[in-house]
């Protein structure tokens, strides 16, 4: 039995203890935003924040996230994330989707310690979140409007 | 004609056992009382710091040792993929450090072979320990250098080779990864005879 806070809710899963996060989040508690791309730590689209860091759910075994603090896509709510949902509606950032909860866990993450970010911070930050439909442009400016709001 | 089997067989035994005598590696490094039969203390230290630096030349080892921002992955020392930055302090970039991917210890993928490396903490060698394209002299004269080596005495360093988790790693890294040579047991022991042999570079 692994226990564990999610979105601010305390946890408790019997599961093997090699059992990714993604797939607890997933298929035990039903919280889909989260997804699945590679399972090789090479697309993001399984990014969660994990003790207050972004952390890819597929390559967290659940024996590794036992007691941890855990945000994914449908918990986070604080005013970086709310600028960056905004931005993102704004800009129509998303095209099939597939990639976005990780883009916007991301991009919340950079914002949280960078508020004012240089497009070299974004590269730095957002390049291990892979887009199969290219919408990096709108990601880029997305991201520099969630920071004018946010400094606004 | 049995008599003669027999002493076939004990001369092998005698003739495999005088070889690994001559040479005797552990994982392709060898040990320590290899270097018994130098009479000059200087050239034997030189010698023992050539073999030392098979691991510290070893990929598992330079990938993380880079004079770039970039670290390597494989045997090949090919560019990490994703792209990632040292950023500050060797962890990696805000909302992209090191951590994001890699976890406490290896972790096996499920969805293919192979395993994601792991070690608490995972980070860059800071860049004043840039190994990538030095020699093996150039090498030995940072390690030994304080100002280099993250301010350590000859004692320290020992212990860091000998003991040090992350250094360790190099030789249990996950499926889908060679070992650096030796052991890190071996490693520390041939560290503490460079050291006690004075601890001399090899020349160039
Ligand atoms: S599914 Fe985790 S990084 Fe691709
Ligand atoms: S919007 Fe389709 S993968 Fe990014």
């Amino acid at each position: 039995m692994y226990n564990l806070t999610v979105n601010n809710r305390e946890v408790s899963v019997d599961v093997p203890g090699d059992t990714p996060l993604l797939w607890v989040l997933r298929d035990e508690l039903r919280l889909t935003g989260t997804k699945f791309g590679c399972g090789v730590a090479q697309c993001g689209a399984c990014t969660v924040m994990m003790d207050g860091m972004t952390r890819r759910s597929c390559v967290t075994p659940i024996e590794m996230a036992d007691g941890a603090f855990v945000e994914t896509i449908e918990g986070l709510d604080t005013p970086e994330s709310q600028a960056v949902q905004a931005a993102w509606v704004a800009n129509d950032v998303p095209q099939c989707g597939w990639c976005q909860s990780g883009q916007v866990v991301s991009a919340t993450a950079l914002l949280t310690e960078i508020p004012q970010p240089t497009d070299d911070d974004i590269d730095n930050a957002m390049a291990g979140n892979i887009c199969r439909c290219a919408t990096y442009q709108r990601i880029r400016k997305a991201i520099h409007d969630a920071a004018s709001t946010l400094e606004g | 004609m049995k008599m003669w089997k027999v002493s076939t067989v004990a001369l092998i035994a005698i003739l495999s056992a005088a070889s690994s005598g001559w040479s005797e590696e552990v994982n392709g490094l060898r040990t320590v009382d290899e270097f018994d039969g130098f009479t000059d203390e200087t050239a034997r230290s030189q010698a023992l710091f050539e073999e030392m630096a098979k691991v510290i030349q070893h990929p598992r080892c330079l990938n993380c040792h880079p004079a770039d921002n970039t670290p390597r992955q494989g045997m090949e020392m090919r560019i990490h993929e994703p792209p990632v930055v040292r950023g500050d302090s060797g962890f990696g970039a805000p909302g992209m450090r090191c951590n994001t991917c890699h976890g406490s210890e290896n972790v096996d993928y499920v969805s293919g072979d192979g395993s994601i490396p792991g070690h608490s903490p995972w980070m860059l060698a800071p860049i004043e320990q840039a190994w990538i394209g030095k020699t093996v002299a150039e090498i030995c004269a940072q390690i030994k250098d304080p100002e280099r080596n993250g301010g350590r005495t000859l004692a320290e360093l020992h212990e860091h080779n000998a003991h040090d988790g992350l250094v360790g790693w190099g030789w249990t890294p996950g499926e889908g990864r060679e070992s650096a040579p030796g052991t890190q047991e071996l490693f520390g022991e041939l560290t503490n005879a460079w050291i006690e042999a004075g601890a001399a570079c090899p020349e160039g």
